[in-house]
């Protein structure tokens, strides 16, 4: 009887969410690896709000990105892009780099 | 080649690490070495061939395999530790006084390793699969053999030194505490592997953040230190964590501290 109850409360919540998680845009900044270099070497986004960075690996080795300054890393595979979703940040400069070029892929994302 | 070397140094010593605690939770118990070894060369098969279908992988979840595929290994690797700290919870009290009285040789332990084993595997399947990428990358633009092999063997050695070095320092332990100071650790390891798990899903967007960064350490101890990322392993120490990351640290922590507690109940009532 209970369970007959709570399902079109579950299925009113989980509408309600899903509607939610639509209403809020995540906006997509690009990054390019090319020659083991990240293009642009500096970001603009939002602060205060989730965002995503699409990255694409243009080079013919895969790469990894990561940051320590806000905690993510995720292999790029040659000729492939990935999505990796990013905060909400609070202003300032995150560094990012790539892994498996230390010396040359490196970059910043200013949060304004 | 200074670059190959401590790549391999960084992965291999987080997976060392975690064998180090492995083999010092198993510690007297016969034929360890075969499946500890056993369980590396698993894992070194594991990571080449998820390096091969690395693209495969990638496409899975509707792009979200990768982070997927992490979160799994690692969730994998925490329910394996669990099950072992919980299990042998009701037996390290009767394991210690075997270790003392038949010099060594422990009987009890052999069913749990096969666990172990699996953990180790999963270990090094883990960090070996970004080596192996890596080395690929490497080959392919370029770098002569010579600087390839020196690299591979500097960082590895680097590596398994800094996981020895932890093994002959537990063993110091004296033998009274010496299982609950090892399952203490393995919970604690346990808690970080699903603390970073999180972190994998979080970054996919399968899971909410929870606050994104709820403190920054990072100008204290970078993630990126040698300190930091061996803290990483040994207490899941992470410099800026996601709300979703406590939330999964703690819960695990609580979940194999209750497991622990059930089973020592009930171990208490049987005799």
């Amino acid at each position: 009887m209970a369970i007959k109850f709570s399902a079109p409360i579950l299925a009113t919540a989980l509408a309600f969410f899903a509607l939610c998680a639509r209403a809020e845009e995540v906006p997509e900044f690009n990054l390019v690896i090319k020659d083991h270099v990240f293009q642009p070497s500096e970001l603009k986004v939002p602060a205060d709000r989730k965002f995503k960075i699409r990255i694409t690996n243009e080079d013919a080795t895969p790469e990894e990105f990561e940051s320590t300054d806000f905690s993510r890393e995720s292999v790029v595979l040659p000729k492939r892009s990935i999505v990796v979703f990013v905060g909400p940040l609070g202003a300032g400069t995150y560094g990012f780099f790539g892994d498996f070029h230390r010396d040359t892929a490196r970059g910043r994302l200013i949060v304004e | 080649m200074p670059a190959v070397a401590l790549l391999v140094f960084r992965e291999v010593l987080e997976a060392a690490l975690i064998i180090s605690i492995v083999c010092a939770a198993t510690r007297g118990v016969p034929r360890r070495g075969v499946f500890v070894a056993g369980g590396v060369l698993l894992g070194i098969a594991g990571a080449v061939s998820v390096a091969l279908g690395a693209d495969l992988i990638a496409n899975l979840a509707g792009g979200a395999g990768q982070d997927v595929f992490n979160a799994a290994v690692l969730l994998a690797a925490v329910a394996m530790i669990g099950w072992h700290v919980v299990w042998m919870s009701s037996h390290g009290r009767e394991l210690a006084r075997q270790m003392l009285t038949v010099g060594g040789e422990v009987k009890a332990g052999s069913r749990s390793l096969s666990v172990l084993l699996t953990v180790v595997s999963l270990a090094v399947l883990r960090e070996g699969s970004e080596v192996v990428l890596f080395l690929f990358g490497m080959a392919a633009g370029g770098i002569g053999a010579t600087g390839l092999v020196v690299g591979i063997m500097l960082g590895v050695s680097g590596g398994a030194a800094l996981g020895v070095a932890l093994y002959f320092g537990l063993l110091r332990i004296p033998m009274k505490h010496f299982f609950n100071i090892t399952n203490a650790m393995l919970m604690l390891l346990a808690a970080g592997l699903a603390s970073t798990a999180a972190g994998f899903l979080m970054q996919s967007d399968l899971l909410p953040a929870w606050g994104n960064q709820i403190w920054n350490t990072s100008g204290l101890l970078s993630d990126d230190s040698l300190l930091g990322k061996t803290l990483n392993i040994l207490v899941g120490y992470k410099a800026a964590p996601a709300g979703i990351q406590i939330a999964f640290f703690l819960t695990t922590l609580g979940l194999l501290v209750m497991g622990v507690k059930w089973r020592q109940r009930s171990a208490l009532m049987q005799s």
